[in-house]
């Protein structure tokens, strides 16, 4: 026998479930009259500095079928990298967006400004990149990401360079469209899968 | 609680204390978990920082089910419980001020969603959603009705036992979490796909909840008590970087 630990354990997951919009965007769920608006509903107010950009996609599960049901969250620095709370962040920027695929599409957009240049806690620097976090009917813990952009420097991040299998890097880029907008396609399972991140 | 512990790394999430990704069982999973594995890797500011919501968001019958949906006109048909509890982290710090929200069937085991086409009647006085912010010690309460059991497909017959889902927020992206809360007693626990996706009965056990009538109110309502633990953060003096990180 040993001394015993006094740590806690984490509380288990389990699903969203298809009705997850009624708990978290009840307003996009229809239940519009339960609260003044959806929190979440833009990571950016009137003023926010930057480039604003729209990227749209899709989350595809293993058979390539666009889910219809997917949650996705949203969290980001500023344009500056810097995240909301943070000394200096740029006050129109809350950096956390929810947003959900489309009922009849599949396809999900996110409107928000290109995030700056984010630093490790050993001065390395992180290329711009968006934290997401994706929970759905038969996802059972909430699977986290993120997208970089293709007109990016992405060669010296910390997170990309870890990747073994280099085609796989591909994954977690959003392609510039022209103008301000990008596609990023989430693949949950089998060819092209994302990578999906334990951090 | 100083804003430095708001900085550290998050503790390594130990998946085994989570359900199977893939499980037949629940065969929704089969085509949504991923078949690679995850890149685990230090959490860094992304993860370490999170949204902050203010308590100016919050209406005041925003954790008050019973008469949320009719803005206080009419109660929801029910049996009538409080569901309370904390939001600790894994170091047994509470977590202050962090949002919880809940959503959940009826008393008939029906939702108020397009895609539930189950027979049970919506309630007019109900919606079925509630939010509220922990207190600096961590707690957090809803009033509300419990929900009922309903069919779903999945295998021939499986019923969903009575739940609530969780969605907690935490201080940090990383500690983001979705859980459903269960009530003691329910003998459709134990048959449940979604349930046994969690190996470890220990960690079933923790989401169940135990009558609290500590917390009931005589002529009023019974209570139920659900403690949430959030991941924790590594506190360490001792740095060093990674070779090749």
């Amino acid at each position: 026998m040993t001394q015993k630990l006094t740590t806690l354990t984490e509380t288990a997951s389990q699903t969203a479930g298809p009705y997850v919009h009624i708990g978290c965007i009840p307003t996009f769920a229809g239940l519009g009259a339960i609260y003044p608006e959806d929190l979440g509903g833009s990571p950016i107010s009137e003023g926010a500095k930057g480039k604003v950009i729209t990227i749209t996609g899709s989350v595809y599960d293993g058979t390539g079928w666009a889910m219809r049901d997917a949650l996705l969250e949203s969290w980001q620095a500023d344009a500056s990298g810097i995240y909301a709370g943070q000394p200096n962040a740029d006050p129109a920027v809350t950096g956390f967006c929810r947003f959900a695929a489309d009922g009849t599409t599949g396809e999900f957009t996110l409107r928000t400004v290109k995030p700056g240049r984010v630093a490790m806690r050993d001065g390395r620097m992180q290329a711009p990149h968006i934290a997401i976090w994706i929970v759905a009917r038969g996802i059972n813990v909430g699977l986290s990401t993120r997208i970089y952009f293709s007109d990016e420097d992405n060669a010296t991040d910390p997170v990309l360079s870890r990747i073994e299998q280099r085609p796989r890097v591909e994954t977690m880029i959003a392609r510039a469209q022209g103008g301000e907008s990008y596609r990023f396609d989430i693949r949950l399972q089998g060819d092209g899968e994302t990578v999906f991140l334990d951090m | 609680m100083t804003d430095d512990y708001d900085t550290l790394p998050l503790i390594p999430r130990n998946r085994a204390v989570h359900p199977d990704p893939y499980d037949p069982g629940y065969k929704t999973t089969m085509t949504r978990a991923p078949s690679l594995p995850l890149l685990s890797l230090d959490s860094t500011v992304t993860e370490q920082t999170g949204p902050v919501f203010g308590h100016g968001v919050i209406g005041t019958l925003d954790n008050n089910l019973i008469l949320n949906w009719t803005k206080g006109e009419a109660p929801a048909v029910g049996e009538r419980i409080l569901v309370h509890g904390r939001v600790l982290d894994e170091t047994g710090r509470p977590v202050p001020e962090t949002l919880v929200e809940i959503w959940q069937a009826n008393a008939g085991g029906r939702y108020r969603h397009l895609k539930d086409t189950y027979f049970a009647p919506l309630d007019p006085n109900f919606g079925g959603c509630g939010r509220t912010l922990t207190d600096v010690q961590g707690h957090y309460q809803f009033l509300t009705i419990r929900p009922g059991a309903y069919p779903w497909p999945n295998r021939g017959n499986d019923w969903r036992p009575m739940h609530i889902h969780f969605s907690v927020f935490g201080r940090a992206f990383g500690q983001r979490l979705i859980t459903q809360m269960y009530f003691e007693g329910d003998p459709l626990i134990d048959r449940c796909p979604i349930v046994a996706t969690i190996k470890d009965r220990g960690q079933i056990e923790q989401l169940v909840a135990p009558l609290d009538m500590s917390r009931a109110k005589p002529m009023d309502f019974l209570a139920y008590k659900f403690d949430i633990v959030l991941r924790g953060r590594r506190q360490t003096f001792f740095e060093n970087r990674p070779e090749g990180m």
